[in-house]
């Protein structure tokens, strides 16, 4: 299917019509998705919606969107939320700076009609400081850039109710200077901790993806594909292990992102497989609580190294 | 949103049987709305409707929205399109046993009528409400049950004040920029008077958690409403109930009359009246709320007598873990009014040491004292470990 054909909505890769291909291509990439994943990132593109994904911290919500914009050849813009944003920060803000030293030129300049002039121009687009939001509207390449709005379960309701007006219309008006309207929808992509429940209405406008830890294959393929360096055998032992510290009952369970930070130390430390000493060394970079530390210790190091106990 | 031409799409039957399921995953208790439902129509037209996995994945995607619903969406599923479980779907073990009947008894005929404001009602009929306030609920008639909804729709819950990151203007405080360049504009560029602004103070989310075990029969209804008045002002009110498992039922409190929150919420629980596993579920509020932010300093409360089936050293490492979270704790066991009332129910007896304010909360008068409480108000003096 010719891109044209994809039609105004979509925003699919080249090359790309069907679910499949697409889990190909973010493959490709360097991310491997399951069925689930693959199809809701499909439809998102396709039907042009925005993708809200929830789950645990470090099982690679994120890297979704990152690995969207490589994907469509496109920027990444990244707005990161925190309690207290508003939109100074993350759609647009004057700069004031520069408009009191206009003010002051103007004055220089001393003619009355000059004044009027240089006071008019202060609030039009030169002054004008975009921040995310604003500049994925604006975006004027071929190909729609990728939105990310991390975490916005840390923003507050009424950053929530904005963001909701944002992505039905993808239009921005700035009392100044007008409605600035998307030449293409953004491809947004909405991670969620869930610290707190997001409103209906804002989910609604989404499609939804809960990402789940993956399991011993695929998180064996995720740690063979991205870090390559790693010995056949310790990856299998490092997912392994990684698996039985999530069914430990652990405050904070480890995420793909701690797999690979350990098998990367691992590797660095040159470990070709895993035994006690090497994990009780490197399990700061997989286990992050103190209390965690001690249970999986406690559980008996043995049981990682996948020798039951020998 | 530009609409793609009209064209044929999935074949009659496969739309009348996704309009089907739409209809069962909502008698499920699943809130998918008909824009959910057409957007699941058109996933399906982007995929292969003959492929299971792909009608299973697209709506999923478009009519899910929170993870709770993924367990629900997936039976639902199975019972629909591969007719395994019938064609009936209830939510799962769902036991309702938890009535509010009586509550919607008509109030005294003397009732007077509300004026404006909730003041008037208490001055006309000071005395019977001033003997309602300081009787122990488990003593109430149904009568007196339907009068205390208007003195709870009457309280106030909202918590202690922190200072938030947004910024509001203020006679001192930081540089605006942008107001004092507004300022500066009917100076003719020159900012005159320069303009501040300062941190906003916003109430702590209060989080509520109800034990609604059998030994609390007697006060967890009036607790449960005590937390519905909480949702629906407004506030940032968080609500639970600890059975031998958690539920959370902000959601379902957050309708307009009680009758119907309480019924929802009634719905949505699934052990009314069991035993209680109080470690248990407040390790599972901790793990799966609490530690993410929702507890964050909070003000958590929890509605119980501390009677554990579970094991209290669970509830002791669970309860150090939601005081280091919260901004405060605080305990409210009926039980506490009871004269020569000793914490020695094992449970209470390890919870206690890390909780900061103990209250009673048997009667309306200790209600509005945890309202204070919560508000940060004084006579916090009361509790604490004793």
């Amino acid at each position: 299917m010719s891109e044209a054909g994809n039609g105004r909505r979509g925003a699919l890769p080249p090359g790309v019509s069907r679910a499949p291909e697409l889990r190909e291509r973010l493959q490709e990439e360097g991310y491997l998705a399951d069925e689930g994943l693959s199809t809701a990132i499909f439809l998102a593109l396709k039907l042009g919606r925005p993708l809200f994904l929830e789950g645990e911290a470090g099982v690679g919500k994120t890297e979704v969107a990152k690995v969207l914009s490589r994907l469509l050849d496109t920027p990444l813009i990244r707005l990161q939320c925190y309690e207290g944003i508003d939109v100074n920060q993350a759609v647009y803000e004057w700069d004031y700076a520069r408009q009191l030293l206009h003010i002051r030129t103007a004055e220089a300049f001393g003619a009355e009609e000059d004044r009027q002039r240089f006071e008019d121009e202060l609030y039009t687009r030169q002054f004008l400081v975009s921040r995310p939001l604003l500049q994925a509207i604006e975006h004027g390449g071929p190909t729609p850039p990728v939105l990310l709005i991390d975490e916005v379960d840390r923003a507050d309701d009424e950053f929530e109710a904005f963001l909701l007006e944002i992505l039905s219309d993808y239009a921005i008006t700035i009392p100044e200077i007008g409605t600035i309207q998307a030449r293409r929808p953004p491809v947004a992509v909405l991670t969620s901790n869930r610290t707190r429940e997001v409103h209906d209405a804002l989910k609604r406008r989404c499609l939804y993806f809960y990402i789940d830890h993956p399991g011993l294959a695929l998180e064996l393929e995720i740690v063979r594909l991205r870090v390559p360096g790693a010995d056949e055998r310790l990856a299998r032992q490092v997912a392994t292990a990684v698996q039985e510290l999530r069914n430990m009952d652990l405050y904070k369970p480890p995420g793909v992102a701690e797999t690979l930070d350990w098998t990367e130390a691992l590797v660095a430390l040159g470990a070709k497989e895993l035994d006690e000493a090497l994990i009780e060394a490197t399990l700061g970079s997989v286990v992050k609580y103190r209390e965690d530390q001690q249970r999986a210790l406690g559980a008996g190091l043995q049981l990682l190294t996948g020798t039951g106990g020998a | 949103m530009p609409e793609d031409a009209p064209q044929e799409v999935a074949p009659p039957p496969m739309l009348r049987a996704a309009v089907t399921f739409v209809r069962l995953l909502r008698r499920a208790g699943l809130a998918a709305g008909p824009d959910r439902m057409v957007e699941f129509v058109r996933a399906l037209e982007e995929l292969d409707p003959d492929r299971r996995e792909d009608v299973y994945w697209a709506g999923r995607v478009t009519l899910c929205s929170r993870r709770e619903d993924l367990d629900l969406y997936d039976r639902a599923f199975r019972a629909f399109w591969e007719g395994k479980e019938g064609r009936t779907l209830r939510r799962p073990e769902t036991r309702m046993s938890f009535s509010l009947a009586d509550d919607s008894v008509q109030p005294p005929k003397k009732t007077v009528e509300r004026n404006e404001g909730g003041e008037e009602i208490v001055r006309l009929r000071y005395s019977p409400v001033d003997i309602l306030r300081k009787k122990d609920f488990a003593l109430y008639t149904s009568e007196e049950h339907a009068e205390l909804n208007k003195l709870l729709a009457d309280l106030k819950l909202s918590g202690v004040l922190r200072r938030s990151r947004r910024l509001e203007p203020a006679p001192r405080g930081r540089h605006d920029p942008r107001r004092t360049l507004r300022g500066a504009m009917r100076t003719g560029g020159e900012p005159m008077r320069h303009r501040y602004r300062k941190a906003r103070s916003r109430p702590r989310r209060v989080v509520m958690l109800c034990d609604i075990s059998g030994s609390m029969a007697s006060y967890s209804r009036v607790l449960l409403r005590f937390m519905h008045a909480g949702v629906i002002s407004g506030e940032r009110l968080e609500a639970f109930v600890i059975g031998t498992r958690l539920t959370r039922i902000t959601r379902e409190l957050a309708t307009p009359s009680p009758d119907r929150a309480l019924s929802e919420a009634s719905g949505a629980v699934r052990d009314w009246s069991g035993g209680t596993r109080i470690g248990d579920a407040m390790k599972e509020f901790v793990d799966r709320w609490g530690q993410r932010g929702m507890a964050r300093g909070s003000v958590v409360v929890i509605l119980s007598d501390g009677w554990d089936t579970g094991d209290a050293e669970v509830l002791a490492e669970q309860m150090m873990r939601l005081h280091r979270l919260a901004h405060k704790v605080i305990w409210v066991n009926p039980l506490k009014a009871a004269p020569g009332y000793r914490p020695v129910a094992r449970g209470m007896a390890a919870a206690l040491p890390h909780v900061d304010v103990f209250l009673s909360g048997h009667n309306f008068e200790s209600l509005e004292e945890l309202a204070r409480a919560i508000a940060g108000a004084a006579s916090e003096r009361e509790g604490g470990a004793r």
